[in-house]
């Protein structure tokens, strides 16, 4: 059974790896990441790092915590939060977990923080046609 | 006051002494435990707490007294700390568990423990000398004595400074930039002795003289002669002279503090007896951290061995229970703007030690390496220290210098290339200079840090600042750098480093313990090895995965959620989170085939970017990663590994096949070792060359293995880089024929395998463990030769190409398939 509106059920607890991650594709805006601990708590953030933006699913994931793959900066899975000395912080998003079932907020993932992109990479060119 | 619920009754903690290990210790606890103790200190002097290491610029007129605040009024209010400033322990009652203090006014405090830190620190020695209590006599040791310098120097002339040590000269240099005459008295042979030999210690005489400070070396003081104002006016020697004097200066050494303990009954000898835990042996109730403890029989008197105490003292506060302080080797440097010395070790050499030397007196430099056993031992550096954090390094570790041994004496930037610019001297660069090339890091971003967030150590710098934290060759720098800034004790260091935070073990010690007692998991490790996190994190989970599958190949499980992101999707991810693709092309060849493939991936995925590797490959940039297992398919070529810490690229030169110069088939030798070998995760990116002749077209000597041709054979080079620093490879070996050079290259990068460090490249790896020990297990063992090139076989075979084989290779496949929230209906693929 899954929960009443606003909540959407986007996976199974166990589809997301012990101590990795999974990514929740918009229609507008960058990817959701869901976590999973070792303890069994799922965690959802904007899958971009608040330093370079770079994408949080693909960190390691650690206690309750997400190393993101670019710099090594820590973020924590609770608050979004980078770990100190390091200063930012990525939008979180609100989880529920009903029989078994990760849900986001239906209104979260059509509108929050659809503003934040990523870096662009590539030739002149390329970063003309994605700007 | 912290006003959140309390579920239980908070424990009391003392603390007698309000210096800096103490409080140090206070803010590491806190950190831990917010909320476990109501906390109570007791300070003699009737400030908060200050960094005693900078009293000197003070008295020089560099800095002033609020600057060198550490922890000021507020911090103690804001952290729920009740200070009680002014107050010295009377007593302290073991049985009823109260500490009694007393301000100077006669007013009287009491306050119970359940828990004591000591903290007592040190005192000055005071010369036992017929007029020692004369007005005008002083130590220097606290903001007291300091300010009744400052206010001596600027009503009197002559100044006496007893004792030619550290203390003694950073005091006398202090008093004479406030305009007095100064003396120093000292009784040894030559200043500083216990820190430097005599001829540097000759040099930095010389030097102060110039500057006009005048010496009495070799004297002995009788008494201190008083006039009808009862204020001291000479100081009288044993052979009778007599040097007029205003002010005294005693800096003849310091004593840990111990009046209390002993009064206590606690055991006292050299400090405050403390085990490993910094818990007295006395009173399990009681711990000492700090100048006032004894560890080991030792009394440390620098701040980084202290603070490395305090963070010890505060897990065990904190009930986690964990780390050990197991003691520090220290190093030594004056604080004196203008004079660069250093000092750690054994600088005074010895029996079966060699000294190599260099001294140009006229220059002002003068530099003393002592070797035992091909280990260096010692260090005494003047004038020119830029070197000296790399000696103390060196000198931690214990590690051979045989084959560096030549090149020593000229310093770390003269073992490849260290690319900073050669700067040498931090104080000479201007605030805009680049300190660390590797992330843009200026000395003014460092001084700023470093002053705005109290930084003491070459840790929290990098940890601030990143500077030095990536190639760590302008570590000089940034020491010296932090030294000037923050105070000059701060380069000792813990004798072994632990391997992450999550653990006091180091790389080896995992390593063995792995061998030993045969653990086939994290989870074995992390439980049997005591880890303080529940699953470690991004820096010891991918080490200790190396660990496990090098160690036990074929029953250690791989775990990709412990590897990074590049070798658990098998590509390497971009700045913008897209991926690129590097298929293997053997030896650096390709047919038309497989380059129609290739364009036809790049068309049908629109991949933005083609290039041509220094490797001899051919990168696509910019891959999606939903279409990495699409691209694998169509290319139909194997994977490069070039995202590994794996055998990547075997560049080769055409070879005897047809160059007109060449010697040897290079191309099929180059094939061969990478057949051969591909597939093997190694601690860290391994790169092979072949050259077919010693023209050396595919560049041999700076790759881990280098096989170059020549008429009779091949020779083999290792233990090359091309990175950071640049490092010819050594030579290993000459062989005759090809299948010798898989043999030997086969065994050495087992060896490799086997006892390189996480992350640690061949050339680090073989400085680690000198070239002779390369040499014997490779050179001169033949079975063991054999053997272990049989182990590398046996553990390559059968191991899948990740490209291909997904479930052999434990590839989570899921994470290329994003969910899309509207396709939900209960599940999700």
């Amino acid at each position: 059974m899954s929960l009443p509106a606003p909540w959407t059920p986007v996976c199974r607890v166990e589809d997301i790896p012990v101590l990795g991650s999974r990514t929740v594709r918009r229609p507008v805006g960058l990817d959701v990441a869901v976590f999973r601990n070792a303890e069994g708590g799922v965690f959802a953030l904007l899958d971009r790092c608040p330093h370079k933006g770079g994408p949080l699913s693909q960190g390691i994931v650690f206690d309750q915590r997400v190393a993101c793959p670019l710099h090594n900066w820590t973020i924590g899975l609770a608050d979004g939060c980078a770990q100190a000395p390091d200063e930012g912080c990525t939008p979180r998003f609100a989880v529920r977990v009903a029989d078994g079932l990760v849900h986001l907020d239906a209104g979260e993932l059509a509108t929050h923080a659809t503003d934040l992109t990523r870096p662009v990479a590539g030739p002149p060119t390329r970063r003309r046609e994605s700007a | 006051m912290d006003m959140r619920a309390q579920p239980r009754q908070r424990m009391k903690l003392v603390m007698v002494g309000n210096g800096m290990a103490g409080v140090r210790t206070l803010e590491e606890l806190l950190k831990l435990a917010p909320d476990l103790y109501d906390i109570t200190v007791f300070g003699a002097e009737p400030h908060p707490n200050y960094n005693r290491i900078l009293l000197s610029p003070v008295l020089a007129g560099e800095q002033t007294l609020e600057q060198i605040v550490l922890n000021d009024w507020a911090w103690y209010a804001d952290n729920g700390v009740a200070l009680h400033a002014g107050f010295e322990v009377t007593e302290v009652d073991r049985v009823k568990r109260l500490v009694h203090a007393r301000h100077a006014s006669g007013e009287t405090l009491s306050a119970p423990y359940d828990r004591l830190i000591l903290a007592t620190g040190s005192k000055p020695f005071i010369l036992p000398i017929p007029g020692k209590e004369l007005k005008g006599v002083l130590a220097y040791r606290d903001i007291a004595d300091t300010q009744a310098m400052i206010d001596a120097a600027a009503k009197y002339r002559h100044a006496v400074v007893i004792g030619g040590g550290l203390l003694g000269l950073e005091a006398a240099n202090g008093l004479m930039k406030r305009g007095m005459r100064v003396s120093v008295v000292h009784a040894a042979p030559w200043l500083m002795e216990r820190q430097l030999d005599d001829v540097a210690g000759g040099l930095l005489l010389q030097s102060l003289q110039s500057r006009g400070m005048n010496f009495l070396i070799g004297a002995q003081t009788q008494a201190l002669v008083g006039g009808e104002d009862g204020r001291v006016k000479a100081v009288r020697f044993m052979d009778g002279r007599e040097v007029p004097a205003d002010l005294v200066v005693m800096a003849v050494g310091i004593r840990p503090n111990t009046a209390l303990a002993e009064a206590m009954k606690l055991h006292v000898e050299r400090g405050i007896v403390v085990s490993d835990t910094l818990q007295t042996v006395t009173d399990p109730r009681i711990y000492a951290v700090g100048e006032c403890a004894a560890h080991r029989g030792i009394a440390y008197g620098l701040v980084a061995p202290l603070f490395e105490q305090g963070k010890v003292l505060a897990t065990h506060l904190a009930e986690f229970g964990i780390g050990r302080y197991t003691g520090s080797l220290t190093s030594t440097k004056l604080k004196v703007t203008g004079i660069d010395l250093f000092s750690a070790g054994q600088f005074m050499g010895g029996e079966g030690t060699d000294e190599i030397v260099m001294s140009d007196p006229g220059g002002g430099v003068y530099k003393k390496l002592v070797i035992r056993d091909d280990k260096l031992v010692g260090a005494c550096l003047y004038g020119d220290t830029v070197d000296g954090s790399w000696y103390f390094k060196l000198l931690r570790e214990g590690r051979s210098v045989a084959d560096i041994r030549d090149k020593l004496m000229f310093g770390e930037s003269n073992i490849g290339d260290t690319g900073h610019e050669g700067h040498h001297n931090a104080a000479a660069m201007p605030d805009a200079a680049e300190v660390c090339g590797c992330n843009g890091v200026s000395k003014g971003a460092i001084c700023q840090a470093i002053k705005d967030k109290g930084l003491f150590t070459l840790d929290e710098v990098r940890r601030h600042t990143k500077a030095s934290a990536s190639c760590g060759s302008c570590t000089g720098l940034v020491e010296q750098i932090l030294m000037a800034t923050a105070g000059g004790d701060y380069s000792a260091a813990p004798k072994l480093k632990a391997l992450c935070g999550c653990t006091e073990h180091g790389h080896q010690a995992v390593r063995d313990a792995i061998r030993d007692r045969k653990y086939l998991s994290t989870a074995e490790v992390f439980a049997g090895l005591g880890w303080r996190t529940p699953n470690g994190c991004a820096t010891c989970r991918p080490a200790v995965n190396y660990y496990l599958i090098s160690t036990w190949p074929k029953e250690a499980r791989d775990d990709p959620q412990s590897r990074f992101i590049n070798e658990r999707c098998h590509a390497n991810i971009q700045k913008d989170g897209t991926y690129s693709v590097i298929p293997r092309m053997w030896g650096g060849e390709t047919t038309a085939a497989e380059l129609r493939r290739i364009a036809d991936v790049v068309d049908k995925y629109r991949i933005p970017t083609v290039k041509v590797t220094g490797g001899q490959r051919i990168d696509l940039l910019g891959v999606k990663k939903e279409d990495l297992q699409s691209v694998w398919t169509d290319l139909a070529m194997p994977s490069g590994h070039a995202y590994a810490k794996a055998l990547r690229t075997v560049k080769t030169c055409v070879g005897s096949e047809w160059c007109r110069m060449g010697t040897q088939d290079s191309t099929q030798m180059g094939k061969d070792l990478e057949r051969a070998m591909w597939r093997m995760y190694a601690p860290h990116k391994v790169k092979f060359a072949v050259s077919g002749c010693p023209r050396n077209c595919a560049e041999a000597g700076i790759k881990d293995v280098g096989i170059i041709g020549v008429d009779s054979g091949w020779e083999m080079v290792i233990a090359g880089n091309g990175g950071i620093k640049t490092e010819v490879a050594q030579f290993l070996v000459k062989l005759k024929t090809a299948e010798e050079v898989l043999e030997y290259t086969g065994a050495f990068m087992q060896l490799y395998r086997l006892e390189g460090w996480y992350l640690e490249r061949t050339v680090h790896y073989v400085a680690r463990v000198g070239i002779d020990h390369v040499r014997r297990r490779i050179l001169d063992d033949a079975e063991g030769r054999k053997a272990l090139w049989a182990q590398l076989q046996a553990a390559l075979d059968g191991e899948p190409d990740p490209w291909f084989e997904h479930e052999k290779a434990a590839l989570d496949t899921r994470q290329f398939i994003p969910i899309e929230p509207t396709a939900v209906e209960g599940s999700a693929a």
